[in-house]
């Protein structure tokens, strides 16, 4: 959290271009924005409008060719320069948590052995007590020794929601995070992340179609080839 | 808490059948190198050992090819050449000698050995000497001979054996239609002993016409004599060779050490497929999981933590697959050398695979350094991986 002006993200005149040939592609163009601490906002568009290109940069998975970027008041791009990838590793480590379409579990790990993989990299005091809690929050703890296999895609979403949260992360990216899940699913997604947005005041940038999923955020922020159409 | 090792471990298991199929390879290699190197510590010692119990350090033999004499100190061969008997006089002379004992070797074609008949060796000894200087030969049954140029001969063990006698039986001679007495039955020594058929000196002579002949002497030199100038010594009398213990030795490791070659070869190209399986195997699953290296690396692994992941994951592999390999070898030992036997033109009796802790810890540290050179490559292509591209290869 950035204690001096209370914003977990901000984002001026970010851009990324990829060059195909002689074209110029711009997926992210110009955005400028800001994000609350323990604000929910949802980016909605069609296919190929730069969400995923955005919520990247964001996230510090991605560079963006331009622009600047702080997080928590850490500045992490400035006209285009970047910090090095291991300072980039220790931010993803500690500001962020990523929730994927795909759940991305290893198959071979029992639901607790996916959730407290992050620790296999690095190690957090209290680390068994905050699993234990947030399989509990996320009514998993029954299935805590089952394998992937074994439980519904519900379910392996919640594990996936489990491991982004367990290094307590101030930031939750979650990039479609319903989209291999059927309505019902969807919906009991939709509801963890509005309850982890309000009892843990944890910031969430979500990447959707659903637009009931969407519809649960505080801010809906609209993009149009890499723009950001409407909702500021 | 799961650690590094039990993440690694896991995900071998993801797919076992390529997994298994490694281990074998690496297992192989190993049980190659562990053969190998048992081979290579045991053959010697079971050639010092055959040459210890020869009784003597020194042929001398008429002269001829030094393989023929090498194997006619060894088996009995056949192409004998032969020398006078009166050398022994001037060869006991010398002041470095201790104790001489000439010797006669015959052979005979016995059509009812075997399915299409064989050749039987006798060997005529020097009642007076050869006891003496093979004083660890034990008998059996009975004892050496009663006279010098008594029909009498003391079996092998084996020799006995096939030839089904024991002490007190007659034996003929095929072709000469002589009958000896066997007198004795020596105790089975795993030495080329065991195989023959002894005479007196006098009676090989007399049955076979060769009197005043001899194929070799044995020598058995003083403890402080000096063995090169007494060898220079014997170089000097007319139509013999000396064929010194040394030689022998050295003639026989040149001649295995082609067959080494070959097998060092075998072992060799073992160990490359062995390390090309294993840089395919985690290759092709570093290429699998690339999305799942992409969200490790999200949660905040580094290339080094993605690295050693990886390389844990080959050297348990490897690690495995030397323990099987080490366990074949020592398992297969037995059979190897029945192999080995076959391939080679001369093997020494006794164990001729030695395994012991020393050669499995070496193999060990092959394995070992199998999986550390193979997994550098996948490994490092792991490591270096960026999450988003990682995470975008199954979006594309």
């Amino acid at each position: 959290m950035n204690e001096k002006n209370g914003l977990a993200i901000e984002a001026s005149n970010l851009s990324k271009i990829y060059h195909r040939g002689s074209e110029n592609i711009a997926a992210v163009d110009d955005v400028t924005l800001s994000v609350k601490d323990g604000e929910y906002v949802a980016f909605i568009g069609p296919s190929g409008s730069g969400k995923t290109t955005l919520i990247n940069i964001l996230g510090c998975l991605d560079n963006p060719t331009s622009g600047k970027l702080v997080l928590a008041g850490r500045k992490i791009v400035d006209h285009g320069e970047h910090l090095a990838e291991g300072k980039l590793t220790k931010i993803r480590r500690e500001i962020f948590g990523y929730v994927f379409q795909k759940f991305y579990l290893i198959p071979t790990l029992t639901v607790i052995e996916n959730v407290m993989l992050p620790f296999t990299f690095y190690k957090k005091p209290g680390a068994d007590g905050e699993v234990d809690r947030i399989l509990k929050l996320l009514g998993i703890d029954h299935r805590k020794n089952h394998l992937p296999g074994q439980i519904s895609g519900g379910e392996m979403q919640r594990v996936a929601i489990a491991r982004a949260l367990v290094n307590k992360p101030t930031i939750l990216l979650a990039d479609e995070p319903t989209g291999n899940l059927d309505t019902k699913r969807s919906k009991e997604i939709g509801e963890i992340l509005r309850e982890l947005n309000e009892k843990e005041r944890l910031t969430i940038i979500l990447v959707t179609h659903n637009p009931s999923l969407a519809g649960m955020a505080h801010r809906v922020i609209e993009l149009r080839d890499g723009k950001i159409y409407d909702g500021k | 808490m799961i650690n590094i090792f039990q993440v690694a471990y896991k995900n071998l298991l993801r797919k076992k059948s390529r997994s298994g199929l490694t281990i074998i390879g690496i297992a192989l290699a190993a049980w190659v190198l562990v053969s190998l190197l048992g081979f290579n510590r045991g053959y010697e010692s079971a050639l010092n050992k055959d040459i210890d119990n020869l009784g003597f350090q020194m042929l001398v033999t008429a002269k001829g090819c030094p393989y023929e004499a090498a194997t006619l100190m060894l088996k009995g061969g056949t192409g004998l050449r032969y020398m006078k008997e009166e050398i022994t006089d001037i060869v006991r002379k010398e002041p470095e000698v201790d104790e001489v004992t000439p010797m006669l070797m015959q052979a005979t074609f016995d059509p009812n050995k075997g399915e299409s008949g064989g050749y039987n060796a006798y060997l005529g000894v020097d009642p007076n000497t050869f006891p003496k200087m093979k004083s660890f030969l034990e008998f059996k049954q009975g004892k050496w001979f009663t006279e010098p140029e008594a029909y009498e001969t003391v079996m092998g063990y084996e020799a006995a054996e096939l030839e089904q006698r024991e002490a007190g039986d007659m034996l003929l001679i095929p072709e000469k239609n002589v009958e000896l007495r066997v007198v004795g039955v020596l105790k089975r020594t795993g030495t080329q002993d065991d195989g023959t058929i002894f005479l007196p000196l006098k009676t090989v002579q007399k049955i076979f016409g060769m009197k005043d002949e001899l194929t070799g002497i044995g020598i058995k030199v003083k403890k402080d004599a000096d063995i090169t100038k007494f060898e220079e010594k014997m170089y000097k009398l007319p139509d013999v060779q000396v064929v010194s213990l040394s030689q022998v030795k050295q003639t026989i490791m040149t001649l295995v050490s082609t067959a080494k070659v070959m097998v060092f070869s075998i072992a060799l190209i073992a160990i490359l497929i062995a390390v090309v399986g294993v840089i395919n195997t985690i290759l092709m699953s570093v290429m699998e999981r690339l999305q799942e290296i992409g969200i490790l690396k999200s949660m905040g692994a580094t290339a080094w933590d993605i690295f050693k992941l990886i390389w844990l994951e080959t050297l348990i592999l490897c690690i495995t697959g030397g323990i099987f390999g080490t366990a074949l070898a020592m398992a297969t030992a037995k059979a190897t050398e029945v192999l080995i036997r076959q391939l080679l033109p001369y093997a020494p009796s006794g164990g001729l695979v030695q395994i012991n802790l020393s050669l499995v810890l070496l193999t060990f540290v092959v394995v070992i350094l199998i999986g550390l050179i193979s997994g550098v490559y996948p490994s490092w292509k792991a490591g270096r991986i960026r999450p988003l591209e990682a995470i975008r290869s199954q979006v594309e």
